[in-house]
């Protein structure tokens, strides 16, 4: 039954959100905000994980491929097929949930217990779609530039590591990334991409809209949101494998 | 007019407002008191719609907001002010963003057309070089006052004002006390005021309204209140012993 009672909740607040803008300048400047705010703001984190990812998975898929038959230039191959079919879209996905996520419900939540909102609706304002609708759009956006950042820098991670640990010849690395492309690939993460950053976008608004008593219960918000977030985002991610990977 | 016709609200089986009839009449202060807890706050959100209520009706000069769809109330909205306990300024945007947000939304009027308007209602709450700060940077009696410059941004015919000297000193009370009387009167407007700050109701109590365990207790003047022989509001608002002793010498 509370399952049932959060999900209705959770339509209606995003139902409610996506009304028609009272002043769609007015939105239109808030848009752009939250990009700055939601998206750029990330691009630092994303490049560093990234990097240290696509590393990662170039090192231990060389110590896996030691066997002198297999060609080197998988060790390639794997580091982009790992990084665009998981790591640029669902860990990366999970790291926005925990950065954003959270900054999204402790922004919602304080203004909620500062009355804020109460304000917005005073003056006539739908406050769900003023304050949400936004960062739905910001996100939706742009996470799927971040992915694509994810996937540049994390291919080019690996490359770095491969030649510092002498794994790896550059031509092979190289030869390794091109072969077999499949471009469906990319279409896969970046669909995986928007989902989540509608899953991250709402479900933290919902955790903060809904708010009640303090500076802890803003706390808890932001906590559960990162939580149900990342629940739902590794959820999905399953489903869409299954869905168009099979 | 503002009326309230037998308002009543619960929440989880537990009767907040109880039958609860009120009218606020145009160019008066009109204060709700109560001891905490007692309903006055649900009260003031009820009558603007932040609370729905369970039974009753509200009318905004005969037209009545309770049965009114999400859209029509938005008009209404348009002609209200509210002020709330904390000031609920936006802290993301600085002083004149915050005025300026009602005219934003709400109209057509160039920039420095807007520009003006906000310092016109910083300077009628006596409010200079403000314009940048944010609110942060300002006291709780200058945050209350800013948030007075925006309830009035859009020129309301009715004001709310939810505890607006809580965590005030005295003379800062005062101030504000005395801004809400005056702006009432500027722009004819009904000024609805929750608190429980004793000087507050004998500073600009025109009206005032006792709740007492959610039920609407007694209402008169503040004049009303030295010679009314109501035991629970005597015990509220001459509850310390100067007070006891004001009320002797009157």
């Amino acid at each position: 039954m509370n399952f049932l009672f959060h999900l209705g909740r959770y339509v209606k607040l995003v139902k409610t959100a996506f009304s028609r803008p009272e002043k769609s300048g007015v939105y239109y400047r808030r848009v752009v905000e939250e990009l700055e705010l939601l998206g750029i703001n990330s691009i630092g984190i994303v490049i560093i994980i990234s990097f240290f990812i696509g590393a990662v998975l170039t090192i231990q898929t060389a110590y896996n491929l030691e066997n002198p038959f297999v060609p080197l230039y998988l060790i390639g191959l794997g580091t982009r097929d790992s990084m665009m079919l998981e790591f640029s879209s669902t860990l990366v996905g999970i790291i926005l949930a925990g950065k954003v996520g959270s900054n999204i419900a402790s922004e919602i939540g304080t203004m909620r217990v500062t009355e804020q909102i109460d304000a917005l609706e005073i003056m006539g304002i739908n406050s769900a779609s003023y304050l949400i609708l936004p960062k739905i759009i910001a996100s939706v956006i742009f996470n799927p530039v971040l992915c694509f950042i994810s996937m540049f820098v994390g291919v080019f991670g690996g490359w770095a590591a491969g030649m510092a640990a002498g794994v790896i010849s550059s031509e092979q690395y190289v030869f390794g990334i091109q072969y077999a492309f499949i471009p469906y690939y990319i279409f896969y993460a970046q669909i995986k991409t928007i989902v989540f950053a509608f899953i991250i976008a709402t479900v933290s608004s919902y955790q903060g809209y809904f708010v009640s008593g303090g500076a802890l219960e803003v706390g808890r918000a932001s906590t559960k949101a990162v939580v149900f977030s990342d629940i739902l985002i590794l959820f999905i991610d399953l489903l869409l494998t299954q869905m168009m990977l099979t | 007019m503002i009326e309230g016709k037998n308002i009543f609200k619960s929440f989880n089986n537990k009767v907040v407002l109880d039958d609860i009839s009120v009218t606020f009449e145009e160019g008066k202060t009109n204060l709700i008191i109560g001891q905490s807890g007692s309903g006055k706050t649900v009260l003031l959100k009820s009558l603007v719609g932040l609370h729905e209520i369970d039974k009753g009706n509200i009318f905004y000069h005969d037209r009545n907001f309770t049965e009114m769809s999400r859209k029509q109330r938005k008009e209404i909205r348009k002609e209200i002010g509210m002020v709330f306990q904390g000031g609920a300024l936006f802290t993301s945007l600085n002083i004149e963003k915050n005025v300026m947000f009602p005219l934003n939304m709400f109209t057509e009027m160039s920039h420095s057309e807007k520009l003006d308007r906000v310092n016109f209602c910083l300077k009628r709450v006596n409010l200079n070089n403000v314009n940048k700060l944010f609110p942060s940077e300002l006291s709780g009696g200058m945050q209350k006052r800013v948030a007075i410059a925006r309830a009035i941004a859009l020129n309301p015919k009715y004001l709310f004002c939810d505890e607006p000297n809580s965590g005030l000193d005295p003379v800062t009370a005062i101030v504000i006390d005395s801004l809400i009387r005056e702006i009432t009167q500027e722009f004819k407007m009904i000024t609805v005021v929750n608190t429980h700050d004793m000087n507050s109701v004998m500073e600009i109590g025109d009206k005032v309204v006792f709740i007492y365990e959610g039920k609407k207790w007694w209402q008169g003047t503040r004049d009303d209140i030295f010679d009314t022989d109501n035991k629970e509001l005597n015990d509220f608002v001459f509850a310390s012993p100067l007070s006891k002793k004001i009320k002797k010498m009157k």
